[in-house]
């Protein structure tokens, strides 16, 4: 049996690890509200943004698809792994990393044996993990979360869009966490450029007689580049939520499980104290006896 | 007619309005009650709004336009 003074020891050490794991849930709780906010108010926005651009693609043949969506295969390919820049969030980052070193064993193996495959890491563990392993990582974006702004993240579309185009890459891909609620994040990959053709829905006969102003292929030619960045953004808000939500469950889980150490080590504490009463009483009584004898 | 006037990061404008000034890529443009369906593109400027006879701007850095049954969606950036 530990001795008194051990179990104290611990049972001290637990609640102020205790204390730290409470306040940081209470933090990502906050923040979580604020990030759940900000992708709540962007979602109808790319929906419709989706939603008009599949109205514009349908009607138009389809054979145009415009600089960002050529397929020209995928000889050169870039990753961008979204993750966060702190830890203590579960396996939110292990999963980004775990299926970016995925893709590169099975889809991209060729690719990357001919050391055609290059990083952007978002987060700061995605960097420390890529470089690490010496893989090419050709820029970060650390800062980016710290205020997370859709001008920041334009500049950052429109370089992989200036890459895209000057043919450095032939696809772009997203590897991230979808926010879905909480205490669920789903881990997407995503190709970001070349654009993927939306699957246009049956023409059922709701579809409005809109007119074009100045042109449909005029339209198309400035909403293309616009969705590319609202794709970006909407990756990265994705991820700052789903981020907050883990760390929030995680910290949750870490609580609670403290709360549990603390109770069986204060357990094991009263045991410790009632033998060491129980043993002082048997020595007093023995040494009571052993002076009347 | 009912307008939002949404960007990325929140909702700028939503409510009745009776007359929007927009800057399309082709030159300005108005829309007033019942207009027809419309999609078009919209260029860097401001955005007049006329609610109740009171005169509204928001600055928008382009965007694009959706008018179906009487609601002005306006999606800028």
């Amino acid at each position: 049996m530990p001795s008194l003074k051990e179990v104290r020891v611990r049972i001290a050490s637990v609640k102020s690890t205790r204390q730290i794991t409470s306040a940081m849930k209470m933090v990502a709780a906050s923040k979580l509200r604020r990030a759940q906010n900000a992708i709540m108010t962007m979602r109808p926005y790319a929906a419709k943004l989706q939603e008009i651009m599949q109205n514009l693609s349908g009607s138009l043949d389809g054979s145009d698809e415009g600089i960002f969506g050529q397929d020209r295969g995928d000889n050169k390919v870039l990753l961008i792994p979204i993750t966060s820049n702190r830890g203590l969030c579960g396996a939110f980052n292990a999963n980004v990393i775990k299926e970016t070193n995925h893709l590169l064993e099975g889809t991209y193996a060729n690719q990357y044996k001919a050391g055609n495959v290059d990083f952007m890491c978002i987060g700061k563990k995605s960097a420390d993990a890529f470089k690490k392993d010496g893989y090419n990582v050709v820029a970060t974006h650390i800062d980016i979360f710290n205020d997370l702004s859709f001008e920041a993240v334009v500049e950052i579309a429109e370089s992989l869009m200036a890459d895209f185009a000057a043919k450095k890459y032939d696809k772009i891909i997203l590897v991230y966490n979808q926010f879905k609620n909480a205490a669920v994040q789903i881990l997407q990959t995503e190709q970001f450029l070349p654009v993927v053709p939306e699957e246009t829905e049956s023409e059922d006969g709701n579809v409005a007689n809109y007119i074009f102003e100045p042109n449909k292929e005029d339209i198309l030619e400035a909403l293309v580049p616009k969705s590319i960045k609202v794709t970006l953004y909407k990756a990265l808000l994705d991820s700052f939520a789903a981020e907050h939500g883990a760390r929030m469950t995680a910290m949750h889980k870490a609580t609670e499980n403290a709360d549990e150490l603390v109770k069986e080590l204060n357990l094991t504490y009263n045991k410790a104290r009632q033998a060491a009463i129980t043993k002082e009483i048997l020595e007093i009584v023995g040494g009571a006896e052993a002076l009347k004898g | 007619m009912k307008l939002e006037i949404i960007t990325p990061d929140k909702t700028i404008f939503e409510g009745e309005a009776e007359l929007v000034q927009l800057p399309g890529i082709d030159g300005s443009f108005e829309i007033l009650n019942n207009h027809a369906p419309l999609i078009s593109a919209l260029d860097t400027g401001k955005i007049k709004v006329k609610t109740a006879g009171v005169e509204s701007f928001y600055e928008i850095n382009g965007g694009v336009i959706e008018v179906l049954d009487n609601k002005v969606l306006i999606l800028a950036q």
